[in-house]
């Protein structure tokens, strides 16, 4: 239990305490118990968390790291992968996880720094409506992925595959 | 009975030089002290003392000093001076710390040591945060033994394996340090905090208690055990030397295989 005198170390010296004057310092704890719905939460962000270390590192060593490296990628790599089921599934494993875990990141970032509950619905309410779009658009990209694809000049992208 | 016969004690082994004074060091240190006086300002200011302590001294010598012989008006809690009744848990350093239990020398005293209320509870007057919300967590949570058996003429038997199992909850002197030390409390003070998990462990592990589902349920809260981060800082600030951290996880870890 040391205590060192090193101001630089602590720069939270010089900002106000916090609910000073600021904030209503009374109770505002809501009655309304939201079930056991934070556990889940708690109990979903370590499990997705032990997921995405799999599945994101996986993902970064196949796409950067083997066969041509980071060269490879292009519009043919992405075709490749994704007339693999396994891939498919794999991508929209990693795009669900990493989006529910980050929204849910988020939220809990939002419910300590907002201090209004007006700001909170808001800030959560954009959050919910941009993490569900990116979910809906990453997940029908995966599965309506159009493998022959041509540039505006009609000519077909790098290694796109079309039937001949 | 032994019969040896022991030899006389020496009268005194320790022969103090003339030249320390008893060989205790004095030094100047420089006092830095949150002020907040509502009655002649809404702004705190900083207010810087000079003045000369001994090793022995601590933070809270040093804030009598200048209470006593240099300002009157400089306001703080303290009743038992030795770390016993948790009255004095204060921002020393940029670190929750009992004033009672920091010794200056331990400090670095080339620079001003700073001193301030404890943070995320509302400021009364210099160092006095209004400790009620605090408290109010505490209370929530049934800080006492409820009991289904009827009482036993007796007291109520425990081996020492069941005490030990509690043991280290039962320490805590409801300073608050840990938790005006808790980023999350800071945020809104509506996380009970974890002073209040503490002493809600102590009970729930408790094997003559049978309240321990109510306890687990009022932590299961929006604002209770969940919001917890892992930071730590209420394990660093516990002037007790709790592991505050390991028992907020094992009342997760009870509330989850209740659950299941
Ligand atoms: C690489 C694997 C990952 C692991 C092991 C992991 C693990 C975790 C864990 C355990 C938490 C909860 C922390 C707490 O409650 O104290 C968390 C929070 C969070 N994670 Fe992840 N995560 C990973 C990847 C990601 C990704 C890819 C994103 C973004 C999409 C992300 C965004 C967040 C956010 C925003 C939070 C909330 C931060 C906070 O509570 O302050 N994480 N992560
Ligand atoms: S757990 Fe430690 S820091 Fe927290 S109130 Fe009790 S004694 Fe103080
Ligand atoms: S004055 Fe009692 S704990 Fe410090």
């Amino acid at each position: 239990m040391s205590t060192t005198n090193t101001p630089a170390a602590f720069p939270a010296t010089s900002l106000e305490a916090p609910r000073s004057g600021r904030i209503d310092p009374k109770y505002l704890r809501s009655k309304t118990s939201s079930g056991s719905f934070e556990m889940a939460a708690w109990v979903f962000m370590r499990l997705s968390g032990i997921a995405l270390v799999v599945l994101i590192f996986v993902h970064l060593w196949v796409n950067l790291m083997s066969g041509g490296g980071i060269a490879q990628i292009d519009f043919g790599f992405v075709a490749g992968k994704w007339a693999n089921p396994v891939w498919q599934f794999w991508d929209l494993v990693m795009l669900w996880l990493a989006m529910l875990h980050g929204a849910n990141g988020m939220r809990t970032i939002i419910n300590d720094y907002a201090e209004k509950d007006s700001t909170r619905l808001w800030l959560k309410t954009i959050l919910v409506l941009g993490a569900a779009i990116i979910v809906v658009l990453g997940t029908l990209v995966i599965f309506t992925f159009e493998p022959c694809m041509l540039d505006a000049a009609g000519e077909q992208l790098p290694r796109a595959v079309c039937p001949s | 009975m032994s019969t040896t016969t022991e030899a006389a004690e020496p009268a005194s082994t320790v022969d103090l030089p003339e030249s320390t004074g008893g060989g205790i060091t004095t030094f100047d240190i420089t006092l830095k002290v949150r002020r907040y006086i509502p009655e002649f300002s809404d702004e705190a200011r900083w207010d810087e003392w000079t003045i000369t302590m001994q090793g022995t001294d601590r933070v809270l010598d040093a804030l009598h000093k200048v209470k006593w012989e240099l300002d009157g008006s400089l306001s703080f809690r303290r009743s038992c001076a030795h770390g016993v009744c948790g009255s004095d848990a204060m921002r020393i350093n940029g670190r929750n710390r009992l004033a009672c239990k920091t010794l200056l020398k331990d400090l670095d005293t080339s620079e001003p040591i700073t001193v301030e209320p404890i943070k995320g509870l509302p400021v009364e007057k210099d160092l006095i945060v209004d400790m009620e919300p605090f408290f109010q967590s505490y209370r929530e949570i049934m800080p006492f033994m409820i009991a289904n058996s009827p009482a036993p003429s007796a007291e109520r038997y425990q081996s020492p394996e069941d005490r030990e199992r509690f043991d280290d909850t039962t320490k805590c002197i409801l300073c608050a340090a840990c938790t005006s030390s808790c980023p999350v409390f800071w945020t809104d003070g509506q996380y009970f905090g974890p002073a209040a998990i503490v002493n809600a462990h102590r009970f729930i592990f408790d094997s003559r208690d049978d309240a321990g589902d109510m306890r687990l349920e009022v932590l299961n809260d929006k604002e209770g055990v969940w919001r917890c981060r892992t930071t730590f800082n209420c394990t660093d600030a516990c002037p007790r030397g709790i592991e505050v951290t390991k028992a907020i996880q094992e009342v997760k870890t009870a509330i989850l295989t209740r659950a299941a």
